[in-house]
């Protein structure tokens, strides 16, 4: 790193006195704290907005007062009302039925072929590593359309199990590949002393790993919720009334004027589908985060 | 740490472990053909279920996409009977050539959605253009920043995860309230826009929406890459004089490479099949229609000709990746594959 900018900048460096040093590490610190706070605001604010709304009364809707005014509980009753056609409480039951039967299937299936995708030796490793990938990329909308022709015909529109089905196509995926990553992290030399000790493959499996892989697991399994409970285009268009989740639900949330959104209550709605997420990834920060990078890096 | 297991030292990862079924005196082919064999059986269930979920109703959709729509003709009354179509569909698709009554094909009138074919192919390759630049220049100085130390870092660490936990279909419902006419952005500029009105207001809303959902995943993937770098290049390019612009230009871009390609490689994919945000906020109106929303439009107009066109999406979704691997060198199974010879 020869180069003359280099070396005058150098120069330049020895010239200045220890005093403007200092003053531009202050300055320094205090650009890093300005923006910290535009991230804050601009990740927070929305998210913000949508609180404040959801406690606000309805004849207030389009009140901007930036913090929270005629303060109500009213939206959250309206959200949980059946009479206008909307049936939120229902489709938080389905959105925790699929969620949860998606969750656990790609766990038990995914947890397999992490082993053998971090642990094992064997040929066409990468390519089996390639189409997992490919599959977790794929677009929804090439599977809805041979999936709806299959399910109107054999008479599964709107079942649970025609909207669990297709949600396995990208959380197991997500699944396998998250878990891998964990798993190549993982203290395998306990695996190897276990066999030493007369363990079965098998059984240093199930009584070293498992019980160390549990971490691991369990942040597999929030990400994996989370992405099914988020999942929007196959259920709008396989689940019915009865079936339909919580994204579909808000999506087409009905007001007691056909011609006016119930923003508040949608509002109030959106809150509700949130904050357990909301709570659940702060709580877990640094595993969420390591999960969800996984993919990306070593 | 190994307690439970009692005092056997552990055994070094380098030497031959003893395999059961082999037998004696195994040597390192043996080995990978046992592991093979477990591997194998580990493997089958989640290939048989992407099979079921994913190359199943691919192979599906191939075929149909090579059959004929039944129903009645939109003109003439009468019940058309399928059949096999050949390359028919794609044609239409393509060409935007709609069924003419009396057999034979003309240009698709406007509006109808055989028309609509290149439109929803610039707005979608448009959205994903517009989207992944915004989030890579925004995510990338978001990293930067939180992969400096200060008071705080973890606050912020923790509140770039909320846009990307909130559900798409809640950020779509909550920026159409923030961009109605008497909401919080018009009041905010002091502007009286239309926002879900007009061609690009509409678009804009969709691009500015979508970037705030998708930033923090961006960020993150970035800011994992940063910390790959080790403190001491840093350092020692300091103590040769190097400037901030030539720290960032010549360490941290080439060092940030392949994460950074990686995530772009991740939401190009993702924008590309874009569907929530636009069907919940705009329709699909002023030309905000995505091909995934195209085809959602298509289904229950026909199945087979839907399939043609989910086939021809996947198909540019796939080039798209194609491209970003063997050319501009995102190596996905390489970057989140096994690390090979090296593994401890």
């Amino acid at each position: 790193m020869t180069t003359t900018a280099a070396s005058t900048g150098l120069r330049a460096e020895q010239d200045k006195g220890r005093k403007t040093a200092q003053n531009r590490e202050k300055w320094a610190s205090v650009r890093t704290y300005i923006s910290a706070a535009v991230i804050l605001i601009w990740c927070l604010a929305p998210a913000y907005w949508m609180v404040v709304t959801a406690f606000r009364e309805v004849g207030f809707t389009y009140d901007t007062t930036p913090w929270p005014t005629h303060v109500t509980l009213d939206n959250f009753i309206t959200a949980f009302d059946t009479s206008f056609g909307n049936r939120f409480g229902q489709a938080l039951l389905n959105s925790i039925i699929i969620g949860v039967t998606v969750t656990v299937i790609s766990l038990i299936i995914g947890v397999f072929a992490a082993y053998a995708l971090a642990r094992l030796n064997f040929r066409f490793k990468y390519l089996v590593l390639g189409f997992i990938l490919g599959a977790s990329m794929f677009p929804g909308v090439a599977l809805i359309t041979p999936l709806f022709q299959l399910f109107t015909n054999i008479g599964w529109m709107g079942t649970y199990q025609a909207l669990i089905i297709p949600n396995i196509s990208f959380v197991l995926p997500l699944t396998v590949y998250t878990l891998t990553s964990f798993f190549r992290e993982m203290p395998w030399e306990l695996e190897e002393s276990a066999r030493v000790d007369g363990c079965t493959q098998g059984q240093a499996f199930r009584k070293v790993i498992m019980p160390l892989a549990a971490p691991a697991i369990f942040t597999t399994a929030i990400l994996a919720f989370i992405s099914s409970w988020n999942e929007f285009l196959i259920a709008s268009q396989l689940s019915n009334e009865a079936t339909k989740p919580v994204t579909v639900a808000i999506a087409s949330f009905a007001g007691a004027q056909p011609n006016q959104i119930p923003y508040t209550a949608i509002m109030a709605a959106g809150t509700i589908v949130t904050i357990p997420l909301v709570i659940l990834v702060l709580v877990f920060q640094r595993k969420i985060v390591a999960g969800l990078t996984a993919g990306a890096v070593k | 740490m190994a307690t439970e297991l009692g005092p056997t030292p552990v055994k070094p990862a380098s030497g031959t472990p003893e395999v059961h079924h082999g037998p004696k005196g195994v040597g390192e082919d043996n080995r990978i053909l046992s592991q093979g064999k477990w591997a194998s059986w580990l493997l089958a269930p989640t290939i048989v279920a992407l099979g079921v979920v994913i190359v199943y109703p691919i192979i599906s959709a191939i075929v149909m996409s090579f059959q004929k729509d039944a129903g009645l003709d939109p003109v003439t009354g009468l019940f058309t009977a399928g059949g096999p179509a050949g390359i028919q569909n794609y044609v239409n698709w393509l060409g935007q050539q709609c069924a003419a009554p009396g057999g034979g094909t003309v240009a698709c009138p406007p509006g109808t959605l055989g028309g609509q074919f290149w439109t929803a192919t610039g707005t979608t390759f448009l959205f994903t253009v517009i989207t992944v630049a915004f989030e890579t220049v925004l995510g990338f100085w978001m990293a930067m920043i939180m992969a400096r130390t200060f008071k705080g870092r973890g606050l912020v660490r923790a509140a770039v995860l909320v846009p990307w936990a909130i559900p798409t279909a809640v950020t779509a419902q909550l920026w159409l309230f923030m961009f109605d006419f008497n909401g919080i952005i018009n009041k905010l500029f002091n502007a009286s826009i239309l926002w879900t009105g007009s061609e690009w207001p509409a678009k804009w809303a969709v691009i500015i929406a979508d970037t705030w959902k998708t930033t923090p995943f961006m960020a993150l993937l970035i800011l994992a890459g940063l910390q790959m770098i080790p403190a001491e290049v840093y350092e020692a390019s300091k103590v040769d004089g190097a400037s901030a612009w030539q720290r960032f230009r010549l360490i941290t871009l080439p060092l940030v490479k392949p994460a950074l390609m990686v995530a772009i490689l991740f939401r190009t994919l993702d924008a590309l099949r874009m569907f929530d945000l636009p069907y919940i906020l705009t329709g699909g109106a002023n030309n905000t229609t995505t091909l995934s929303i195209l085809v959602i439009n298509q289904i229950r107009q026909g199945f087979n000709s839907a399939a043609a066109l989910s086939t021809i999406t996947f198909l540019i979704i796939f080039l798209v990746a194609f491209i970003f691997v063997r050319f501009l060198g995102a190596n996905v199974v390489e970057q989140s594959g096994a690390t090979g010879k090296g593994k401890k």
